[in-house]
């Protein structure tokens, strides 16, 4: 192995231990604590599978939000009828996965512009759709659905959980979950890129023309990442409703799928290794902004300036460091003096 | 019959507001290639800056007004500093960026405004009472914004067609080098079209602010989703699409609320789904749109 | 008499990569001037150093004034240049073209129309067609046109033969020896096609490798041991 590749190892490995390390202090730490530490890791989860589908396939996405709301009442429904809340979760991933895939499929047929309007409508129109009568049957239309108190979640919502022993807090509980299952499907999604299929989603976010030619069935590789993203999307949802112990259609407003995607950017799009960064960064902002003012609107003014100096600095790093070669005349026309 | 026809009008004129929205996205896209997700968000910083000019005791026309030409600098000034550098790069640059000063002027307006809603202190633009034409009730403010859209678009319209002026804003918009061969000073030309963009997006938060007080910081949202279908529908390179877009898309969403009641399909609920739906099935089916210009390219 | 256009020692850089490395060249006032080379030698680079696309040192005078340095004051100036792939607006019609040829024109805009259309007779049957769909020759032509319509003193052309049959390149050729000749247009042409350039012309450089290498009447040149096996093939 070179030196060069050792050097990475070790640096991975320190930050896995470090991020490890953190992650079972943080709840100790009372800026942070248990509410807030879990909400990061649903961030956390959502922005890697955004990640998959933007960053490394170059399908800009603007609706993370709204699969996390598909996955969210899954469980919702699932738990309200019966279904112990941890099995809840990958039922929320497949089935928040196949819309993704039912998404991916007209996807093919748009450009990223095109995509990103669409996306960007359902993101927003989701709340709506939610509480969309003919819905109701499911989601219970505009009313919230309320796992407090269900006997199939955690210690009902409120009391104290047995974890492997111990006895903690339904707020610990719920923040150790949602980590492990952040710890776990990170490093899938890692080694998952790392092979062949991350080779080949980077291929089509380069040049689809190579990527064809060089044997890689680009259909395929995009509709999988955009199941593969809902289906991380749905696992946050889940995970959300399961924290807070409800669901209504303001839990998943289009401001998430937006904030989702400022985690990401912050993150590096096409990098997994600063998405807890991004994760932090979107989570906690709104409490250290209070510091410059009490008003509602100071996280997200900082929010989008982060992202506009983002463009305007770091152009090559939106597009996940690639190296879009332009064609030869764009070059020379963009040529300025 | 004179139901329908009332809300046929009723529904032209919130269609003028989605036509003038829509008109910007297209203006911008068209010189700079670029998808202004933040259109709406800038109209309702806008008419904010309206409501303060008229708190301080600016007349409503007065602020009008000025509201535009303060919208036609602002436009100019953000695509020359920060628009600029995102032009003729990749799709996602110009997207992230937009979608971040959504998120800036979002955020802004609330800040410096807070989100408490408030009127607009005490003038409306159109009086609020109705014209009787042959047992059809028209407010004469839906009249007023359809007839002032109208007037503003056969502006545009002439603009864009028989100047000097408009022609160059297109050339610079197809391609930059040529047109500045030809001694267009293009960078003004790019600023131009964000400036006349913000200058059209002010008057449609204002009538929006008008037409459904009171004035909140949240108001263009949905007005933002049906400007890009209306902009869709027509085509994101056509003009008159997109405000032919804008009117129909008006015209059929009041429709459909007015008659839900019959169909109780909850329509009325799912308006933002169904624009969706549209900009969708457009897309799919005819991606340049009803009026989109094929454009044929020898190779 | 000063020349109408002077280049003294002109360098130019894309990003790390030195294109030009000190071109001196002039053209005279109703001169037909070509610049030839193989590729890559720097002809084109020299044309946009001139009309300030790209980013020069050294200097650059016409009408005996320093040249602004942006694209759209050269061509206030008076120069007119017809880039490589023709620079055309596809997606407008032929009128639109030449409307905006005619940009920096105010007004008698008529009377240019009615002289290019004396030149190019198909302009003006073809006014509304998309100019995305002439052929080859036709853009070109249209292209030639176009930097008409703003009366130039200089008319810069790269490459005007690229990809044109020989009839066509014939016929492009003869208008503008009539453009020199008659109106006493200055053209500085750049041109793979050695002959065709030498032919016409009156003086030509030989650009090798971002610089000067030969230059002189084209009479003379056209005789040249070197040019002829490097450029003219015997």
């Amino acid at each position: 192995m070179s030196r060069l590749a050792v050097a990475r190892a070790i640096a991975a490995a320190l930050a896995l231990a470090a991020s490890i390390a953190f992650i079972l202090v943080a709840p100790h730490w009372d800026k942070v604590g248990d509410i807030k530490g879990a909400q990061m890791g649903t961030y956390f989860i959502a922005i890697v599978g955004l990640n998959i589908v933007t960053g490394y396939t170059g399908q800009i996405s603007l609706a993370q939000g709204a699969f996390m709301a598909i996955g969210g009442y899954t469980t919702a429904f699932l738990v309200t009828h019966g279904v112990r809340d941890l099995w809840t979760i990958p039922v929320a991933a497949l089935v928040a996965g196949a819309f993704g895939f039912l998404l991916g499929i007209p996807a093919l047929r748009l450009s990223g512009l095109y995509l990103a309007l669409v996306t960007f409508g359902l993101a927003v129109a989701m709340p709506d759709l939610i509480a969309w009568d003919k819905l109701s049957s499911v989601t219970k239309g505009g009313q919230s659905i309320q796992l407090f108190g269900s006997k199939h979640l955690l210690g009902q919502g409120f009391n104290s959980v047995t974890v492997l022993g111990h006895s903690t807090s339904f707020n610990r509980a719920v923040y150790y979950l949602t980590w492990a299952i952040a710890l776990v499907l990170f490093v899938v999604a890692w080694l998952f890129l790392r092979g062949r299929p991350g080779r080949a989603f980077r291929a089509v976010r380069d040049s689809e023309i190579a990527a064809a030619s060089s044997g890689v069935h680009i259909a395929a590789y995009k509709t999988l990442a955009f199941a593969i993203g809902a289906a991380y999307a749905g696992v946050a949802g889940s995970l959300l409703v399961i924290a807070v112990a409800f669901a209504d259609p303001q839990s998943f407003p289009a401001k998430l799928s937006l904030t989702i995607l400022v985690g990401a950017v912050i993150a590096g799009l096409g990098s997994m290794w600063g998405v807890l960064l991004g994760a932090a960064f979107v989570e906690f902002l709104p409490v250290v902004s209070v510091h410059v003012s009490k008003s509602q609107g100071v996280p997200d003014a900082i929010y989008g300036a982060a992202l506009i100096l983002i463009v305007l600095l770091l152009p090559a790093g939106i597009a996940g460091g690639l190296k879009r070669a332009a064609s030869p005349l764009t070059t020379r026309l963009y040529t300025r003096s | 019959m004179t139901e329908l026809l009332q809300q046929i009008v009723a529904g032209l004129s919130s269609g003028s507001i989605y036509a003038l929205l829509a008109l910007g996205i297209v203006i911008i896209y068209r010189s700079t290639g670029v998808v202004n997700f933040a259109q709406g968000e800038m109209a309702t910083f806008t008419t904010f800056i309206a409501w303060t000019l008229v708190d301080h005791g600016v007349g409503y026309w007065g602020a009008f007004g000025l509201t535009i030409l303060i919208a036609l600098v602002g436009g100019i000034a953000l695509e020359r500093i920060v628009v600029r550098p995102v032009e003729g790069k990749p799709v996602i640059n110009g997207v992230i960026l937009t979608i971040g000063l959504f998120i800036l002027f979002g955020g802004l307006s609330n800040w410096i405004w807070k989100a408490e809603v408030r009127s607009f202190p005490p003038s409306r633009p159109f009086p609020t009472s109705a014209w009787n034409l042959g047992g059809v009730a028209v407010s004469k403010q839906d009249a007023g914004i359809l007839a002032v859209t109208l007037v503003l678009m056969v502006l545009l319209w002439l603009l864009f067609r028989y100047t000097k002026l408009g022609l160059a804003l297109s050339a610079s918009a197809l391609s930059p080098t040529a047109s500045r061969l030809v001694g267009i000073r293009v960078g003004w030309m790019l600023g131009l079209g964000w400036g006349l963009a913000a200058a059209i997006g002010a008057v449609a938060g204002l009538f929006t602010a008008a037409a459904a007080p009171p004035l909140d910081p949240n108001m263009m949202r949905p007005v933002l989703i049906y400007a890009f279908a209306a902009a869709v529908v027509g085509g994101l390179e056509s003009p008159i699409g997109a405000v032919v877009g804008g009117l129909l898309i008006g015209v059929v969403l009041n429709l459909i609320s007015t008659y839900d009641t019959h169909l109780h399909l909850d329509l009325d609920r799912v308006r933002l789904p169904i624009a969706l739906a549209l900009i969708l099935l457009v897309l799919l089916a005819r991606p340049t749109g009803l009026f989109g210009k094929q454009v044929v390219r020898r190779v | 008499m000063a020349p109408l256009l002077d280049l003294e020692d002109v360098h130019a850089r894309y990003g790390s990569v030195q294109a030009l490395g000190g071109v001196s060249l002039s053209v005279g006032e109703g001169e037909v001037v070509a610049v030839l080379g193989g590729n890559g030698a720097g002809k084109t680079t020299t044309l946009r150093a001139i009309s300030g696309l790209v980013t020069t040192s050294g200097r650059v005078r016409f009408a005996g004034e320093r040249l602004p340095r942006a694209p759209e004051g050269v061509a206030r100036a008076g120069i007119a240049h017809v880039p490589e792939g023709r620079g055309i607006f596809e997606e407008l019609s032929v009128d639109e073209n030449l409307r905006l040829g005619a940009y920096l024109r105010r007004g008698g805009f008529a009377e240019s129309y009615e002289r290019v259309c004396g030149h190019f007779p198909w302009l003006e049957r073809r006014g509304a067609q998309q100019a995305g769909t002439l052929s080859g020759g036709e853009q070109q032509m249209l292209a030639i046109a176009r930097a008409l319509m703003s009366r130039p003193r200089l008319l810069m052309l790269d490459e005007p033969s690229l990809g044109l049959a020989p009839i066509v390149v014939r016929e492009i050729f003869r208008i503008l020896g009539d453009l020199n000749e008659n109106e006493g247009l200055s053209i500085l042409v750049v041109e793979q096609n050695a002959t065709l350039a030498l032919r016409s012309s009156s003086r030509a450089y030989v650009l090798e490798v971002g610089q000067v290498a030969l230059e002189g009447p084209s009479s003379e040149l056209a005789e040249n041991e070197s040019v002829r096996k490097s450029y003219l093939g015997y």
